[in-house]
């Protein structure tokens, strides 16, 4: 307990308004579960992307749990962050396998590439730097993980190409001579309208149109209409690993999901394909599952 | 009832004793640091090792956790015990050599050096405060935090917890904190400030973001005008 970290803790004190109605939505879903505690923080954490004193405070409130103990178990996992973390997290394992690989040296041109130490975050908010102790896939070593992306046997050349990557974002794909990636129509299956908007193109083909919602804010997002293709563009920024909600934009309705991505449980949202048959693509932000029935 | 043999005598206890309250009953000593009456066991410093077994399946248990079993062989003063204890002394001397109640140890189990990488440590994470303030004082207000090399104990966010009312129990009650506010000389300075407050945070309107000996500490407050 050094005397010096009291300075070092006033500037965490969020200034962030939190919804208290969020924070209690998700205790709803967790009541009764008596270990739940776990869960309930990651799912905070996965809304704010770290944990916000004040909902910390209202879990405590509401499970009748001591702060100490939340606090306790929010700061032992190094998962669940109390700092507002960058919109890109790089984790640069250093681990004894990836150590011995020349992890420090990675780490070391990923601090001074960003400018900062790790454990810290940029100050345009764009990137966390966090290490961590083996991924459990040291023959690949040194390991970093950007944004859930892994990059194995990564040295320091390599470094500042996958900054730039990171910053253009892992999820736009690159359009080759792939025969599995063609075009599809589809349509919203409650009004039949079709969601395709032919005023603006992704990859060159007219973009699949929809409302996303996410924190009491609408917005739209283009789809790419190729099939095999992640690339889209969003009204606003979706953070990594948030699952949103996909409306009609001309009936409003949510697109009804009847199953569950089998990759990360969120829902999948389904869309006519016009012609005949369902293709579904998964709510969360990184998430690549999706599936196509044609009939 | 459950009987067992403690150095080679029989002693018969109450179902759900550990085998330190029942060497104590039958009278054998065994000296203990993060244990103390009216608080769960925790067995955090394993300074009250014991033997127990026979044979090469003989292993160190800490007598405050283990459980008093039918038959149970015990030995609270065989050679790997009384080997074990002092190198969990030494080890506690090099992270927390300023403690009187280490030191008393130290010496009285015949601690002459100490071989390791001397630190100043102001806590030894015994947890006696963090179980004192939660079930004697039913508070709560300090616990443990993070984890491995950084793991500490303190309010969350380090700043005055509300449910602390000042009792001073954590502070009754650690083997570490006569020196816990050290300023830069660690070595040198015998502060000791917080334990001659009585009671403990008096002006308590004075000093009203303080913490017993917690950050920040109040002895040091008052030093500093
Ligand atoms: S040490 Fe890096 S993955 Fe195991
Ligand atoms: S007294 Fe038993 S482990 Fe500390």
């Amino acid at each position: 307990m050094g005397q010096g970290n009291i300075a070092a803790h006033e500037e965490n004190v969020d200034v962030e308004e939190i919804e208290p109605g969020d924070i209690l939505k998700i205790l709803k879903a967790h009541q009764g579960d008596v270990g739940g505690l776990i869960s309930i923080l990651q799912e905070i954490q996965s809304t704010y992307g770290y944990l916000p004193a004040e909902a910390l405070r209202i879990v405590g409130r509401q499970t009748g749990r001591s702060m100490v103990d939340i606090y306790g178990v929010a700061t032992f996992y190094r998962s669940f962050s109390l700092k507002p973390r960058g919109r890109h997290l790089i984790c640069a394992c250093l681990g004894t396998a990836c150590h011995v690989r020349g992890a420090p040296r990675v780490v070391d041109e990923l601090e001074q590439q960003l400018g900062i130490k790790a454990g810290q975050t940029t100050e345009d908010k764009e990137f966390t730097l966090e290490t961590l102790n083996c991924l459990g896939a040291c023959a690949l070593g040194p390991v970093v993980v950007i944004d859930g992306h892994y990059f194995s046997k990564v040295t320091r050349a390599r470094i500042r190409p996958l900054l730039d990557k990171a910053l253009e974002g892992f999820d736009t794909t690159e359009l080759g001579k792939d025969s599995r990636i063609f075009p599809i129509e589809v349509s919203c299956p409650h009004c039949g309208h079709s969601l395709m908007d032919d005023g603006s193109t992704i990859d060159g083909h007219p973009s699949i149109k929809v409302t996303i919602s996410m924190d009491h804010r609408d917005g739209w997002l283009r789809l790419s209409s190729l099939y095999g293709s992640y690339n889209f563009s969003s009204e606003f920024e979706v953070p990594h690993n948030t699952v949103v909600r996909f409306l009609c934009p001309s009936c409003r309705e949510e697109l009804p999901s009847t199953s569950d991505c089998s990759t990360c449980g969120a829902p999948m949202v389904p869309m006519l394909v016009n012609g005949g048959g369902i293709v579904k693509v998964c709510s969360r932000r990184g998430c690549r599952n999706h599936m196509l029935d044609l009939i | 009832m459950i009987t067992l043999k403690i150095n080679g005598l029989d002693v018969t206890v109450e179902k759900g004793s550990t085998v330190l309250e029942a060497a104590n009953f039958i009278g054998f000593p065994i000296p203990t640091l993060c244990h103390m009456d009216g608080l769960t066991p925790y067995g955090a410093c394993r300074l009250c090792v014991v033997e127990i077994g026979e044979g090469p399946g003989a292993k160190l248990v800490s007598s405050c956790t283990y459980p008093a079993e039918e038959g149970l062989v015990v030995r609270t003063a065989s050679s790997r015990v009384l080997e074990a204890r002092r190198m969990v002394l030494e080890l506690l001397l090099a992270s927390c050599p300023q403690s009187k109640t280490i030191q008393d140890l130290a010496s009285a189990h015949g601690i002459r050096r100490q071989r390791f990488r001397q630190e100043y440590e102001d806590c030894i994470l015994c947890g006696l405060c963090v179980r004192m303030c939660a079930e004697q004082m039913m508070a709560g207000a300090i616990g443990f935090r993070n984890r491995g090399e950084n793991r500490s104990i303190g309010t969350p966010f380090d700043i005055k917890s509300e449910e602390c009312r000042l009792c001073g129990g954590c502070m009754y009650v650690c083997p570490a904190c006569q020196l816990r506010c050290t300023y830069t000389e660690p070595e040198k300075a015998v502060c000791g400030g917080c334990a001659n407050l009585t009671p403990p945070c008096v002006e308590k309107e004075q000093f009203k973001d303080m913490m017993c000996y917690m950050n920040p500490c109040v002895a040091c407050e008052i030093k500093k005008d």
